[in-house]
């Protein structure tokens, strides 16, 4: 059995040792040429004159490449081609590629582009979403709007009604990989790519676009990232554009990796809301009926920000029954990176507004949040499968017939002692005048498909050899997620072998083509079925032969433990593999999988977006200096779904790492903007993500054990964005600490830095 | 010429001396498996150990440190640490099979922070680690794989055999003693001093400046003293922060507890509580404890001394109390202290630069505040001290409405900035804040966030 078992990550020793190689650390020919953009200094005008003679004579340059010298169309946009490669004039923010400088060295290259003068035309800029929607500045079509039932009635006729208004700060990636990609020309003008992507396929087809050339001239691989996080979906496009441009000018292998720094200002980040809600409910804390409103700041382009932010919708129910609710979504287009997929896809801001919303009804009728949670929840997927009950139905149609919250929220608050350590807080906050303590569940349940419904599908390639070893290859990036362990896991289970047997290998559009971002939570669902299937198909041609030559039926030829029996006999897989081999009998086979039962009207916002849910929830406890607004997280408990786990211990680390993440996202990692839209916090000395000591000093992780109802691989389900969500519970647990220093329910934004705590603790104890 | 140990053998590189260990690490030596993920020392991807004559395998930032630095040292790289016949270092193990890696880009500087950690027999892992940061996996099993070795042996091929490298020449501009640097500095007083360079490389690396004039201080011993005596402790200027704490925990443990969120384990490594000083910055932690206390900077020019309080040093945002040619030797702290509390808030706890610094040495006497310094960082373009509020204090009685009446003179001492790290408003607040919280801490109030428990 490989499935279940907690196998370590396949390159585990490969990274512990160093000999992990990354895009990076691939070697180059000594005569392999570096790029480096040129960036803008202003974030909206135009360009006057631009003036690279210094840059063209700088140490090392080859040569120097503006919008004026490209032959193709060079695009990077992943949807609505907006994005120029290089400035085609128009500067639409601070940090804007330019030009491309091709050198003999990344630092001469990085040097050089400091050496342009240019002349703008500036314009004032719109930096906010405040800006944005004063001067009505959108993205598309600007406004999307999803409704159910009659929610202005409902709210008018609830007995008690509260609005309120908050904002939610955006995230940078922060990979610890920067974003790079290799270029290497090939004898008959075609191109192979190394890429630090999540979507080679992508990467093909703009880079062919951008080039001239025919995506089968095109080869992209990518074996490993060191982090993407959603931002190595689209935004790793530009470096192998620029790549491929420069080694079609040169002929020579060119490399380009951005600088830090250079990563934070140019790449996009997760969007920041600004989240209007307008809640009616009754004295139990029942919602009867909600209105969101959605303020997205989209950045300059399109990018992927339409399903972002219709994801971010689509869970503004989260885990609660709606039965009157609207919610209205703003996408706003300013004059800054262009923000892209992150973690969870615009899902933790949809959820953390009525997650907000709740804690304040039960703050407002001083209840227990946990109990005005429970009683919103949506129906149990147990009463809803024995038929006790009809399913309710999601704000955009979808019923839902697996919910599990009530049963993990139950289970969670038992084995966390919620209520005795509730108890010992309230002593605490009596006895203690500067520390004050809080305490938060939050509970997830997202969505699992991709919204845009035919990027569902993948595809696999599985190889055997006649010494029954296995080559096994798919569409999906590993990207530290542990995807490509727990399909080779998939392979080996299939053929009931050992996992020393598969050999998993770099992502490849020339073995798998056409394939789909690595994202949405899918790698695992998609291509492990995928490959699945292919192995499912090697295996019954093999039976079919064994059955033939043994007057077995194929139902009793097994394959498990590296053997197949064929009824009372046994015989080892590789001598099965053999004999197959001998009979002309392909071992080599495709597999192709399409998830089955979406149907999604992304306009009228009605169907069935996803093939199911992951849920999970959350309890954290934290310390607040009531002084400084420190914070310091002392316990969190999650119980998380994983369907049947594929492999426990990859998921346990996405969990945790998922809401150390979110954590983060929503304590110290600020984006700062001067007036100007020069982003202020492009590195890791400004930009704070979490360290070791930021870890809640008490951490225990369980997983819900309990196979998917849905036929999914194995009846896993899906873990890489939905743990993040849980970091929501940090953040009432703050607000929770802070609601201790005055009567009503603190207005805490986010990030909650100690400067936005100390702001809330003022606003709570003069009570606005 | 630099001659260094890396991993076990002697190697000879013909460098710049602007020139990284990182860049000749994976760009001459293709020793690839240490990871440049953020140029400035913040990250902890490139970190390596790097083991001097003290016989302390320290952890190092590769990216921001300069060859002419590791001159006489041995550097071991993950590549390094397996054993030469391939088999894994018992931390190497615990991280495979603890799932400690998830994308893995940040592992081998982990895997060399904690490998340097083991050898020398630190436990306190957090803080260890606060310089190297992972996205993927929220540090639990990396942190675990640390624990389960603590008993571990550490193992033969981690020996560093520093002896191989006796006999090597220096390079010109690493003087090998005090009196070597005075003169060189006095006859070369445009050459850019070179300490930890761990402010200094971010010129290099992130400005692009190209330096062709410096000269290194860590040749030199009598720069490296710390001597105690009676009633001072003299700390020669190159001490690193690591050697700081060690050396003042027992006088000054709030100030040593601070200076444990001094950048981090690497950086302190490298980082001289001179350099701190001497580049000026309005944010350093070291200078609001070291005004606080009075100390004094003793500075020199070729023979020539002056003694110097060390507040009169920072005259205004970038500009010291420093002649051409003069540098600072060492600084001598007056031990007496009766109160004496240093605080640092930032937005994250480790590993960060202050948004405020402030420092409080106080005298108590029947009641009465009888002396009184007080200091702050990131409140002026300098670390300066609140004189009105010293004032305030002085001559009051210790009670609560002292310390809130005071409050006031903050705002009149200071007129803060606001930038990326807080507004100008919190700062002030929070300035005030610290008087209620030195108030409090000497009242028994708990004021520790950091040591709170979970409620059972």
């Amino acid at each position: 059995m490989s499935i279940g078992k907690n196998t370590p990550h396949d390159s585990g020793e490969l990274h512990v040792t160093g000999r992990a190689l990354f895009t990076d650390d691939i070697s180059l020919s000594n005569d392999s040429l570096h790029l480096a953009f040129g960036l803008s200094s202003i974030a909206k005008g135009s360009i006057i004159e631009l003036d690279l003679s210094k840059v063209v004579k700088s140490d090392g340059v080859i040569t120097v490449i503006s919008a004026k010298d490209l032959l193709f169309t060079s695009d990077t946009s992943p949807s609505a081609n907006d994005e120029p490669l290089l400035s085609d004039g128009t500067i639409h923010f601070l940090g804007q590629p330019i030009f491309l400088v091709i050198a003999s060295s990344h630092i001469n290259a990085r040097k050089a582009c400091r050496l342009a003068k240019v002349n703008y035309k500036k314009e004032k800029p719109v930096l906010t979403i405040e800006d944005a929607i004063e001067s009505k500045s959108i993205i598309a079509d600007g406004e999307c709007h999803y409704i159910k039932g009659t929610p202005e009635v409902a709210i008018n006729a609830a007995p008690i009604n509260l609005t309120d208004s908050f904002y939610v700060g955006g995230q940078e990636h922060f990979y610890l990989e920067g974003q790079v990609a290799i270029a290497t020309p090939q004898e008959d003008g075609g191109l192979v790519i190394y890429s630090s992507t999540q979507h080679p396929t992508e990467i093909q087809h703009k880079v062919a676009e951008a080039t001239g050339l025919k995506m089968h001239e095109v080869r992209v691989e990518v074996r490993r990232m060191g982090g993407a996080f959603g931002g190595k979906e689209s935004q790793g496009n530009a470096l192998a554009i620029a790549c491929a441009i420069a080694t079609k000018a040169t002929g020579k292998t060119c490399k380009m990796r951005y600088d830090r720094d250079d990563d934070i200002i140019i790449t996009g980040k997760r969007h920041d809301f600004r989240i209007d809600y307008d809640v009616g409910f009754n004295e139990d804390g029942k919602i009867l009926g909600i209105k969101f409103k959605h303020y997205v700041r989209c950045g300059w382009s399109q990018d992927l920000s339409l399903p972002v932010a219709d994801r971010a919708m689509l869970h503004s129910d989260n885990t609660y029954n709606l039965e009157d609710v609207s919610i209205t979504s703003h996408r706003l287009k300013t004059n800054t990176q262009s923000n892209t997929a992150f973690r969870g896809f615009g899902g933790p801001q949809g959820i953390i507004g009525i997650e907000r919303a709740i804690d304040h009804i039960a703050s407002h009728l001083n209840l227990d949040p946990t109990k005005v949670r429970t009683i919103n929840f949506y129906r149990s997927g147990t009463l809803v499968k024995e038929n006790l009950q009809k399913p309710q139905t999601t704000p955009y149609g979808m019923p839902v017939v697996d919910s599990i919250s009530t049963e993990i929220t139950e289970t969670l608050l038992k084995t966390a002692n919620y209520k005795s350590r509730l108890e010992g807080i309230t002593a605490w906050n009596k006895n203690n005048s500067v520390i004050k303590k809080g305490i938060a569940l939050s509970p997830v349940k997202f969505g699992i498909s991709f919204t845009l419904t035919h990027l569902n599908q993948a595809g696999a390639i599985v190889n055997v050899y006649t010494d029954g070893s296995v080559y096994l290859n798919h569409g999906g990036t590993e990207m530290g997620q542990g995807l490509f362990i727990k399909v080779a896991q998939i392979a080996a289970e299939t053929f009931g072998i050992g996992i020393d047997r598969i050999k998993i290998s770099a992502t490849d559009t020339a073995k798998v083509p056409n394939t789909s971002a690595t994202a949405a939570s899918s790698g695992a669902d998609l291509n492990g079925m995928a490959t699945k299937i292919a192995c499912r198909k090697i295996v019954n041609r093999i039976k079919k032969v064994l059955s033939k030559e043994n007057k077995i039926p194929e139902d009793q030829i097994i394959f498990e433990n590296g053997n197949i029996l064929i009824g009372t006999k046994l015989i080892s897989f590789k001598e099965g593999v053999l004999i197959a081999y001998e009979n002309r009998v392909s071992l080599s086979s495709t597999g192709y999988y399409a998830t089955p039962e979406l149907s999604w009207d992304r306009k009228t916002g009605v169907g069935r977006p996803f093939f199911y849910f992951s849920y999970g929830a959350a309890i954290t406890e934290v310390a607040v200096d009531t002084l400084t607004g420190e914070t310091n997280f002392l316990q969190a408990d999650i119980l998380h779904d994983c369907g049947r786990s594929l492999n426990p211990a990859i998921d346990l680390g996405q969990i945790e790492g998922g809401y150390i993440q979110g954590l983060g996202w929503l304590t110290t990692e600020e984006l700062v903007w001067d007036k100007r839209g020069a982003l202020k916090t492009f590195a890791p000395s400004t930009y704070k993500i979490p360290c070791a000591s930021d870890r809640p000093k008490v951490l225990n992780i369980e997983l819900w054990d309990a196979p998917n109802r849905l036929d999914t691989v194995y009846n896993s389900k899906a873990v890489g964005e939905p743990p993040l969500i849980l970091g929501i519970s940090a953040w009432l647990a703050i607000s929770n600490a802070i609601s201790q220093c005055g009567t009503q329910y603190p207005h805490l934004n986010t990030p909650a830095t100690p400067e936005e705590i100390l702001k809330a603790i003022d606003r709570a104890r003069n009570g606005v | 010429m630099v001659t260094f140990l890396l991993n076990g053998e002697v190697v000879n590189a013909e460098v710049k001396s602007s020139d990284t260990l990182l860049n000749f690490l994976r760009e001459v030596k293709g020793l690839t498996g240490t990871k440049e993920g953020c140029n400035e020392g913040d990250c902890g991807a490139c970190s390596v150990i790097v083991t001097d004559e003290t016989g302390i395998a320290k952890t190092t930032n590769s990216c921001i440190a300069l060859m002419p630095q590791i001159h006489g040292k041995a550097v071991r790289t993950v590549e390094g640490i397996s054993s030469p016949d391939g088999s894994l270092h018992p931390i190497q193990k615990s991280m495979v099979k603890n799932h400690g890696s998830q994308c893995g880009f940040c592992t081998p500087g982990f895997i060399s922070t904690l490998v340097a950690a083991h050898k020398n027999g630190d436990s306190d892992f957090e803080n260890q680690l606060a310089g190297n940061l992972c996205r993927c996996t929220g540090y639990g099993p990396i942190i675990h794989s640390a624990k389960e070795n603590l008993s571990e042996p550490v193992p033969v091929w981690m020996d560093e055999n520093l002896d191989r490298l006796k006999d090597i020449t220096s390079p010109n501009n690493l003087p090998q003693s005090l009196e070597d640097l005075a003169t060189l500095y006095k006859n070369n007083p445009e050459a850019t001093l070179v300490a930890g360079a761990t402010d200094l490389s971010l010129e290099i690396t992130k400005k692009l400046k190209y330096f062709n004039n410096m000269i290194f201080l860590g040749g030199c011993e009598q720069l490296k003293r710390i001597e105690i005596t009676k009633e001072t402790i003299q700390i020669g200027a190159a001490c690193t922060i690591s050697e700081l704490i060690v050396s003042l925990r027992s006088t000054f443990p709030s100030f040593t507890n601070m200076l444990l969120r001094y950048g981090a384990v690497q950086i302190r490594n490298s980082a001289t509580i001179g350099g701190n000083i001497a580049n000026g910055s309005p944010v350093g932690d070291g200078p609001p404890a070291l005004i606080a206390l009075g100390a004094i900077l003793k500075l020199r020019h070729a023979e020539t001394i002056r003694m110097l309080p060390i507040e009169d040093f920072f005259i205004n945002y970038g500009v010291q109390d420093l002649n051409p040619g003069e540098f600072i030797e060492s600084i001598i702290i007056p031990k007496e202290v009766d109160i004496l509390k240093c605080y640092k808030v930032s937005k994250r706890f480790d590993q960060d630069i202050s948004a405020i610094c402030g420092c409080f040495k106080l005298t108590v006497f029947e009641n009465t505040i009888t002396e009184c310094r007080i200091a702050y960082g990131g409140m002026a373009a300098t670390p300066k001290r609140a004189f009105k509020t010293e004032k305030k204090l002085i001559g009051s009685q210790w009670s609560y409405s002292t310390f809130e009446t005071a409050k006031s003179e903050i705002s009149r001492d200071f007129f803060p900035i606001s930038d990326l790290r807080a507004s100008s408003n919190y700062r002030l607040k929070v300035a005030q804040n610290l008087l209620t919280r030195l108030f409090y801490e000497m009242t028994d109030t708990n004021i520790d966030s950091r040591g709170v428990l979970p409620c059972p």
